[in-house]
């Protein structure tokens, strides 16, 4: 049997395999140096993910590499998400630190489980076989339980973890069930050798599209669409809200990165039918999500429903690349970047917003009413500036990132022939509008009943700044972003 | 290459706001020299837009050309015709006044006051000047965020109701709009610029469809009854200021649309639909000025008399006429200086009394004389009087209308009735009769800075009124072009 063995090419996995090395290096460090000096283990952190990022771009050729026998794929896709991936965790850890340690969760284990994560995503990204893409999963899902749960005392962490990995565990059992399905039509794992049997015609179709409706709805649940949103209000609303930045964040490109690949990559061939799925969720998320926000008195469950109305208009792009059954590949392209732009200009977003409500916790204090937002614009009228931008931006108005969004899917939408359903899309986010107008009305319109100074280190301040201005300056000079969406995509396909 | 005076035009006034934000509004007396010295900047960059026309060339002038988005093909594409021309100029103009006027009455964030109005300016001269749909909808929205923090910051006692209706109404329109630009760039191939659209040839269906898109997102703006409803509350809880903008230029960006993107983008839509325009206009006119008429609060008298007003503008517009379309422009422009002026006359009482109630007054003309002579000018402009500007625009119309069609012209012509029953009317409770309580009693007459303003706009209002050449002359070409381009089908 050894003698079958072949060395595979560990050099498209550099950064996977440095983060790894990096985790031990992390814990033992931290082992070591015990709580007096937690900062080693958060710098060393950072300090890993930048490492990443310096070996992803030294590596990155453009070309499309596959290996460990086909199971693992570096590309110019994967190279580019990875890198978002890097920047948002890194902000999550800039923006998590003060908020951790006033309440005592600032422990090694953290570092080393949003570590983890990472490398789920990371492996997510690159997955080119079912089992890859499940090991990635559940390596992310798993340090994301726990990091939910990370705040042991608090009730209301440990229902949403219990929530969250029952359903979470659900899902991933429908993602298995859906690929096992596959695997018994196309009898292939690999995603382009799936594509090979069903682009061939030698499938049964109900089985295939058995397994994609599977598919599909473990992908959902990940994305938070509906009608598998359940999950996201509760854990959103319950973790602490530090890593509720996370969730929010860079577990969106991971998901984009597994949609993509599965559908488009692997199940081209029934793009027909998870197009027509795609729709209905896409509607009834944008729906749903804009509706039952307005019902919501706590900001993290406001902006976990703008969640989910977020990623139907991700959807809305992703699902408009194939018009009838016509393939073209420009309108391909068009379509799928437009859905990649959507996720890089909504987690920037979300960050964010996330990050403001991070900025006005403090020891012993969680701001998580809307009503803590009131009169923030006479505590600090920058940061109220950049809660504006982050709204205004949610809410599609231009000159922030967030309008050239929703103008590209919808664009997209339109091409595809979905002109009906981009205008129910843009009448639902005329809906949407009104909650995050609130947030600004109370910013600006009211006097503030708290009038604690805001008590943030200084690497917070300038990390949400240049959040802040980063969505604005992407929302007026909106081509490099699309551009880049664009050709990562180009070179991948 | 002449210098890029439109961009000026836009990005002087905002980023002048960027420093007067800095400062912060502790520093008052730096704040406002340094927003005076802006808008001042801001309407001198503008002068050479007027004085430098070509009134001979119905295209575009001082065209700007940049890629903005080269991935759908967005250009950073500006230029004026005389059409659009004459309301950046004003728009400077009023940014001037609006400055001035809010010198000492607003008390809280001065700064971040005068910098929404400058970004404002910034965003409105942007609308005037995009001939890209994209860059048109960008600066069309984005001017919604200042306007929306006005009200609702400096506004009345019902200012967040009225923020929220003012913005989720202009939303509604918009957004459908923007279905339409999208619509529209993919049917000629991949162009965002408005005046290739205007080549475009559409068929019947998607013609009424867009020019229903457009009309929503307009007629909001302008507003247009039945959806008018925000502006009486979005006026009568904005502050002075903002009430002033809204009616002299925001009210105008509708119209403008009309005239930019429905009128020769869907001509034949147009003409379908011209008799239902015609028939809103009309309501507008006799309807609203009899609800402007029952009105108790001034400011909301002055809101329903510009929805009257602005009827004619759009009466102007559909009646596809030269001399309609030019009326309903220089209409535009004295509606401008006019409600401006009631606006800021209004808002000298209510800097004194803080009340806009009709019968708190009585006998100002006692206490404050001055001011009285000003009102009594404006107000007999607002109602149309000849030698006012407000008489020129509303004449023209009312003789194009009958050369369309005589009862059309009958019908509209009433406003003269209208409009100076409930101007006078006010005026004659205001200001005559005794003096009606202590408060009056104890009015002082305008200071010098309000004298400058009023003075400045009773000039424009007479100069407007005796002479209009000045105004008509370089809209001839751009009417005459827009008008061969309406005449032509694009079935």
């Amino acid at each position: 049997m050894l003698n079958n063995f072949v060395m595979p090419d560990l050099y498209p996995a550099a950064p996977e395999i440095f983060l790894l090395l990096m985790s031990f290096v992390v814990l033992f460090t931290d082992l070591v140096v015990g709580d007096t000096r937690r900062w080693i283990a958060a710098a060393l952190s950072m300090a890993t993910l930048i490492g990443c990022a310096a070996i992803t771009v030294l590596t990155a050729d453009g070309q499309t590499v596959l290996t460990f026998s086909g199971m693992f794929v570096d590309d110019l896709l994967s190279d580019f998400l990875k890198l978002l991936t890097y920047v948002a965790v890194l902000m999550v850890l800039i923006y998590g630190r003060g908020y951790l340690r006033e309440r005592g969760l600032d422990k090694g284990e953290y570092y080393l489980l949003v570590l983890y994560a990472t490398l789920g995503m990371m492996v997510m990204i690159s997955a080119a076989n079912f089992v890859t893409l499940y090991l990635g999963l559940e390596l992310l899902s798993l340090s994301l339980y726990a990091l939910v749960a990370i705040d042991r005392d608090s009730t209301r962490g440990t229902e949403a973890a219990m929530k969250y990995f029952v359903l979470g565990a659900l899902a991933s059992g429908l993602l298995l069930y859906g690929m096992s399905m596959i695997y018994g039509a196309t009898g292939s794992l690999e995603i382009g050798g799936v594509a090979q049997s069903i682009y061939h015609g030698q499938t049964d179709k109900t089985v295939l599209v058995f397994g994609l409706v599977f598919l599909l709805s473990g992908i959902a649940f990940k994305l938070g669409l509906v009608p598998f949103h359940m999950w996201i209000p509760d854990v959103y609303h319950g973790a602490p809200t530090a890593v509720t930045n996370l969730i929010g964040s860079a577990p969106k490109f991971a998901a984009f990165a597994i949609a993509l690949r599965l559908l488009v990559y692997g199940l081209f061939g029934l793009a027909t039918e998870w197009q027509k799925m795609l729709l209905i969720m896409a509607v009834l998320s944008i729906a749903l999500g804009n509706l039952a926000a307005i019902a919501q008195t706590n900001i993290k469950r406001m902006l976990a429903y703008s969640a989910i109305s977020h990623m139907g208009f991700m959807v809305l792009g992703l699902m408009s690349g194939v018009v009838g059954s016509q393939v073209d590949p420009f309108t391909a392209v068009n379509a799928y970047s437009s859905a990649l732009y959507y996720t890089v200009a909504y987690v920037l977003m979300s960050l964010g917003a996330f990050g403001m409500v991070l900025l006005l916790s403090r020891a012993g204090y969680e701001a998580e009413s809307l009503d803590d937002f009131k009169g923030l614009n006479q505590r600090s009228p920058w940061f109220a500036a950049m809660m504006l931008i982050f709204m205004f931006s949610m809410a599609g108005i231009p000159f922030f990132i967030g309008f050239f969004a929703k103008f590209a899917t919808l664009l997209a939408a339109i091409k595809a022939g979905y002109t009906a359903v981009a205008v129910v899309a843009v009448m639902f986010s005329l809906i949407g509008a009104y909650y995050y107008l609130r947030v600004v009305k109370l910013m600006y319109f009211d006097a503030p009943i708290d009038a604690t100074p805001i008590t943030a280190s200084l690497d917070f301040r300038i990390m949400l700044s240049i959040n802040g201005l980063a969505v604005a300056a992407f929302g007026l000079f909106p081509d490099s972003v699309m551009t880049i969406c664009t050709t990562a995509l180009m070179r991948s396909l | 290459m002449n210098s890029p005076l439109l961009s000026l035009a836009i990005w002087v006034p905002i980023l002048g706001a960027v420093p007067i934000l800095a400062l912060g509004s502790e520093r008052r007396a730096m704040v406002r020299w340094l927003a005076l010295a802006v808008a001042v900047a801001g309407l001198l960059v503008t002068i050479p837009l007027y004085t430098g026309f070509d009134i001979n060339v119905g295209g575009m002038q001082f065209v700007e050309q940049a890629p903005w988005i080269t991935r759908f093909n967005v250009q950073y594409l500006l230029g004026v015709d005389g059409i659009s021309m004459p309301f950046i100029v004003l728009n400077s103009f009023i940014t001037v006044l609006v400055v001035l006027a809010g010198w000492e009455v607003i008390e809280q964030k001065q700064a971040q006051y005068m910098a929404a109005f400058l970004i404002m300016s910034g965003l409105m001269n942007g609308i005037f000047s995009a001939l890209d749909g994209v860059l048109f909808y960008v600066f069309f929205e984005s001017s919604l965020i200042p306007m929306y923090l006005i009200i609702g910051v400096w506004g009345g006692a019902n200012r967040v109701y009225a923020a929220f209706k003012f913005f989720l109404y202009t939303l509604l329109g918009s957004l459908l709009m923007l279905v339409a630009l999208l619509w529209l760039f993919l049917e000629s191939g991949g162009s965002f610029n408005i005046l290739d659209w205007h080549q475009l040839r559409i068929s019947i269906v998607p013609q009424v469809l867009i020019f229903v898109a457009f009309l929503l997102s307009f007629a909001v703006k302008v507003p247009m009854w039945p959806v008018h409803t925000w502006l009486p509350d979005a006026h009568v809880e904005a502050p002075t200021g903002g009430s002033v903008v809204l009616a002299a230029i925001a009210l105008k960006l509708g119209a403008y649309g009309f005239l930019r993107f429905s009128l020769p983008i869907v001509p034949d839509a147009s003409h379908q639909l011209a008799p239902l325009m015609i028939g809103l206009s009309l309501v507008a006119v006799v309807y609203i000025g009899f609800v402007a008429l029952v009105q108790a609060d001034m400011k909301k008298l002055v809101a329903y008399s510009s929805i009257s007003h602005m009827g004619f503008v759009t009466l102007g517009f559909f009646i596809f006429n030269r001399l309609g379309i030019e009326g309903a422009l220089i209409q535009m422009i004295s509606h401008g200086f006019i409600s401006a002026a009631m606006f800021l006359c209004i808002g000298v009482m209510y800097d004194r009394m803080h009340s806009r109630q009709i019968a708190d007054y009585g006998g100002v003309v006692n206490t404050m004389p001055k001011f009285a002579a000003f009102f009594l000018l404006f107000s007999m402009a607002n109602a149309g009087l000849p030698a006012t500007s407000g008489f020129v625009g509303e004449f023209m119309v009312i003789l194009g209308a009958v050369k369309f069609n005589f009862w059309i012209g009958a019908v509209a012509a009433s406003t003269l009735i209208l409009g100076a029953a409930y101007t006078l009317w006010m005026y004659k409770r205001v200001m005559f009769g005794p003096v009606a309580n202590d408060h009056v009693a104890e009015l002082k007459d305008i200071g010098g800075r309000e004298f400058f303003i009023l003075s400045v706009l009773a000039v424009c209002v007479l100069v407007m009124g005796l002479y209009p050449f000045p105004f008509t002359e370089v809209m001839h070409a751009s009417v005459d072009n827009l008008l061969k381009h309406v005449a032509v089908s694009k079935l």
